[in-house]
């Protein structure tokens, strides 16, 4: 039997406890258990950053971490971003700006972005280029994510 | 009036959904009660199948089933080459290779099965390249009789391709001819020849591939899949399970892009049904990424001979092309690029006198599909470095010879196409123009022996491609049904898939414009056979133009409709009534009836019948005939892309730092949605000139992962200036035509003129990593030669 951890923290913003496998990913975690299925598994190896999610307000890899180490912590996933009102803002860019095409980098960039302009509200166009390095899109060519990203920053720095 | 939405920018109906993460994709969806199968695929190379055995994979709890060629003797050949099996019986013949499968409870269950099954292999030689597998002496990698039972798609009156006798590792050849070779050699003034190298890329979708299979108690087959091709594939796998196609129904979930990679039918699928079949449950199966790599299609390397001359002046007279395609070990679309290449070939330029001969090879590498562009890059690349190369050897900048040479409108090419509408010229102008070419050509040649290690370069190239659809089955069309509801609510269902490019908004879009109505009006339903009309699929970038004008077809329809019983009402002649921001209007504007009122008074008398349909049967494309000869599709699209770059030439290192295209579109419909697709090809473009590679040595892929295979990060991308060109098509949609591949396809080829631009240094072979351009500018690599047999 593969030995089994319990574990308390919250999930965008509400507490949970669960018992999982040791080796459970919490990226597996939020989808196979929760069923939050907007953190997307798009290589499980941290090079595509479409699991993205906010750990402590920290950006992290879900599909590199153990779900067993969310334990104690703080978990927002784009379920969450999504219903914010930063999120909604930046979600409103996102779709104003074409950012979107197929979508399947996009919660991982939401929650990516959301993070960036938090930091840096305002961010130039570099800070932003290297803030979404992490996050691979095959379909926009990124130029459009950029903008979307630069005009909910320079909302975020007006407020 | 309300105001046109055309050239708008629009934001995709879909975005709000995606962006909040509440998408369900394939991977996404749980069917209560699914199993999770798993793939094992083969260990070697190419090896004789000696046993398989299940025994202790069968005995694992939560396993349901374990399956190989054995259980399903019933089993199909599948692809457009049909030439494997789902799963493969004695043999396999690349390490991808569909050996046994699993349905488990749980995917930790399948994968934990798979090791626990036995197989015992008997390694035969390994074919790795093309040259290997023409020599004359080689293995055979099919020996059985092949391309025998070729796929219907290929087998439509005319159809010209040529299924080679065996025995040989040659899947298909090719030939065209138009005019005299001989002649066009007497008549040039300067000949030059050189060889290409064109590589392995991969599709790189971000959503893996997957499929959910379930049959119902009366043996009907639900199938939910990322297909590009519903209702063919519907045929096809009702051919591979011997039921009748009207048994099957296939939704198509939202996709985590396509780019052409699923426009075939892979073992995955069948392998997923079998096992549903098998078990009497939904099964589910998902790649990993690692599986994705391996086993989706490539775009195909290409080994390919050019040689062109012109005169004094500057007129081309001829072009020979050899090609040699690496198949892979079977034949998927991969093997149909020439179709496409020797378009470029014999029609982006006026050349009288052509000739173009291809051979696809079987190996034991992963076997080559259709990838947006399709042919177009590697012909394209090849091309365009011999313009600049030509147009150097006569003394003529690199412009005025394109120009020189450029098709126009109106021009029958050779090949039988008809240009009715070409924005060529002013693309080439206008990219030239916007980018200051000329003069920054002038000023980067005039630096090659500047001591500085970073040098800049400034490169052109220019792409012709199907935009009007392709007439690659005895159809090319697409049906609409258009509901009308009271509230003035519009249901537009259509055959075109949606693959995250935008065609349901462009669709919704053309409806809005006919009917006077908000976007907000309408739902479109696209993704579920059972409902959808008839439609041959996504590719050849032709949805826009077939999908718009069949769902304009039907709102013309509708508009006729209502304004023939707005008539009646108002004592007014349909003539003098539109449909304008949701109401009926008078010629002078004045607001008759309000739309939804109006509809609903319909509804509730005996003359609603407030149900469309259209088919968009046929556009004016004719089929090539078997010396490929014909006006493929009912509109083509141009581009003329500048790129400029910076080289470290103590590093190889090439930065893509702006690309400035113009594109023949048509008309732009949405602008947000085609400035999307064209930034997103060029960055696709950028990665298949510089970064991508999918290493396969010995038929073993060495890079399947993210890690090693290097896609274009935001840092990267470079400044991109884009005009639209206007030639408002005949025939188009509000005058568009098809985009989709156009942006992806001359990159490479620009990038490669500017690296010769900056250095002097022409490299003949892709990609333009750092160690290729290294090696290349400091003479340690050798140019591809020509080693066909
Ligand atoms: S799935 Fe986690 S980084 Fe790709
Ligand atoms: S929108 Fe498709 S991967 Fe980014």
């Amino acid at each position: 039997m593969p030995a089994k951890c319990d574990i308390a923290f919250s999930l965008n913003g509400v507490k949970r406890e669960l018992t999982v496998p040791a080796g459970m990913s919490a990226l597996e975690m939020l989808r196979d258990r929760l069923g939050l299925t907007g953190t997307k598994y798009g290589c499980g190896e941290g090079e595509c950053g479409a699991c993205t999610i906010l750990v402590d307000g920290s950006t992290v890899n879900s599909c590199l971490m153990f779900a067993a180490d969310c334990d104690g912590r703080e978990l927002v996933t784009i379920e969450g971003v999504a219903v914010s009102a930063a999120g909604e803002r930046l979600r409103d860019a996102f779709v104003a700006n074409g950012a979107v095409q197929c979508g399947f980098c996009t919660p991982g960039l939401m929650v990516q972005a959301s993070h960036l302009i938090e930091r840096h509200p305002g961010a130039d166009e570099a800070t932003i280029r290297r803030g979404i390095e992490g996050n691979l899109c095959r379909c926009t060519g990124y130029r459009k994510i950029i903008d979307a990203v630069a005009a909910a920053a320079k909302e975020k720095s007006h407020e | 009036m309300s105001e046109t939405l055309i050239g708008k920018r629009i934001p995709k109906m879909d975005a709000p959904d995606k962006a909040s993460g509440k998408t369900r994709y394939i991977q996404d969806l749980e069917v209560p009660g699914a199993l999770h199968a798993k793939i094992l695929r083969s260990t070697q190379v190419h090896a004789r199948i000696v046993s398989i055995d299940t025994r202790a994979a069968k005995a694992l709890p939560g396993v349901h089933a374990v399956i190989t060629a054995a259980d399903v003797p019933w089993q199909r050949p599948i692809g457009v080459g049909k030439d494997h099996l789902p799963l493969k019986t004695d043999r396999v013949r690349s390490l991808r290779d569909e050996v046994a499968a699993v349905a488990a409870d749980s995917e930790a269950i399948a994968q934990a099965a798979l090791k626990l099954i036995r197989v015992e292999y008997a390694p035969l030689p390994v074919i790795a390249t093309t040259q290997q597998a023409l020599a004359p002496d080689a293995p055979l990698i099919h020996p059985e009789p092949h391309g025998a039972d070729s796929s219907a798609h290929l087998k439509v009156a005319g159809s010209p391709v040529a299924f080679t006798g065996k025995p040989d590792n040659v899947a298909m050849t090719f030939d065209y001819a138009q005019g005299d070779i001989a002649q066009g050699e007497a008549e040039a003034d300067v000949v030059i020849e050189d060889v290409f190298r064109l590589h392995y890329v991969t599709h790189c979708c971000m959503g893996v591939s997957g499929v959910i299979a379930e049959f119902d108690p009366n043996g009907n087959l639900l199938l939910y899949s990322n297909t590009q091709v519903p209702f063919l594939h519907k045929r096809e796998f009702a051919e591979l399970l011997g039921i009748d196609p009207a048994r099957i129904r296939i939704i198509q979930p939202p996709i985590g892009g396509g780019f052409g990679s699923k426009l075939d039918i892979y073992p995955f699928e069948p392998i997923a049904i079998f096992l549903a079949k098998i078990t009497r449950r939904p099964v589910k199966l998902v790649f990993t990424r690692e599986e994705e790599f391996l086993a989706s299609p490539t775009r195909q390397p290409v080994l390919l001979k050019l040689r062109s001359g012109c005169r004094k002046d500057g007129t081309l007279t001829f072009r020979a092309v050899e090609t040699v395609h690496d198949n892979g070990a079977y034949t998927s679309w991969g093997a149909t690029t020439p179709f496409v290449m020797m378009q470029t070939i014999s029609s982006l330029y006026r050349v009288p006198h052509c000739k173009y001969h291809t051979m696809a090879v079987y190996t034991n590498n992963p076997y080559a599909g259709s990838f947006r562009g399709y042919g177009n890059l590697q012909a394209t690349f090849a091309v365009e470095a011999h313009m600049d190369k030509l147009a150097e050897a006569v003394g003529m900048d690199g412009l005025a010879f394109r120009l020189k040479n450029a098709q126009d409108p109106g021009e029958i090419t050779p090949q039988g196409m008809h240009f009715k509408s070409c924005g060529f010229k002013q693309c080439l102008t206008t990219a030239a123009g916007r980018s200051d070419f000329l003069r920054k050509q002038a000023e980067n040649r005039a630096r090659w022996s500047d001591p500085a290690p970073v040098k800049r370069g400034i490169g052109v190239a220019s792409m012709l491609h199907v935009g009007g659809g392709a007439k690659i089955y005895p159809s090319d069309g697409c049906g609409t049904i258009l509901k009308l509801d009271d509230f003035a609510h519009v249901t537009l269902m259509t055959g075109a898939s949606e693959i995250g490019q935008g065609s349901e908004t462009v669709l919704a879009q053309l409806v809005c414009e006919e009917l006077g109505l908000p976007l907000s009006a309408v739902t479109v339903v696209n993704n579920d056979t059972d409902i959808t009309p008839w439609d041959v699929g996504v590719h050849a970038s032709r949805t826009t133009f077939i999908a718009g004008n069949s769902a304009i077809g039907a709102a013309r329809k509708a508009k006729k409709k209502i304004l023939d019983a707005a008539a009646a009402k108002s004592g007014k002649r349909a003539e003098e009534l539109g449909l304008s921001g949701g109401f009926v209007t008078s010629a002078s504007g004045e607001r008759l009836f309000e739309l939804g009122k109006f509809l609903r008074s319909l509804h509730f008398s005996d003359k609603a019948d407030l149900v469309m349909t259209t088919f968009y049967y046929e556009p004016p494309s004719r089929h090539q005939d078997k010396q490929f000869k014909g006006d493929v599709s009912a509109a083509y699209a141009w581009a003329t892309q500048v790129c400029e770059i910076e080289v470290d030439t103590q590093t190889g290192i090439v930065r893509l730092l702006k690309v400035t295209g113009a594109h023949d579109v048509g008309r732009v419909l949405n602008r947000l949605g085609i400035e999307g697709q064209i930034e997103g090809g060029i960055v696709m473009g950028q990665g298949y000139a510089i970064t991508e590679e999918l290493r396969v040595e010995n038929g073993v892929v060495r890079n399947p992962n993210f890690r090693d295979y290097k896609l274009v990060t935001a840092p990267e991308i470079p400044e991109m200036d884009v005009s639209f060109i206007e030639t408002m098509d005949g025939e188009g949609p509000q005058g568009a035509k098809g985009v989709g591949e156009a942006p992806a396809i001359c990159i490479a080829a620009a990038v490669a003129n500017a690296i010769h631009n900056a250095t002097g240094v022409r490299i003949t072979a892709l990609p333009f990593t750092p160690e290729n351009v290294y090696r290349a500018l400091h003479g340690a690599s050798e140019p591809p030669v020509w080693n066909a047999a």
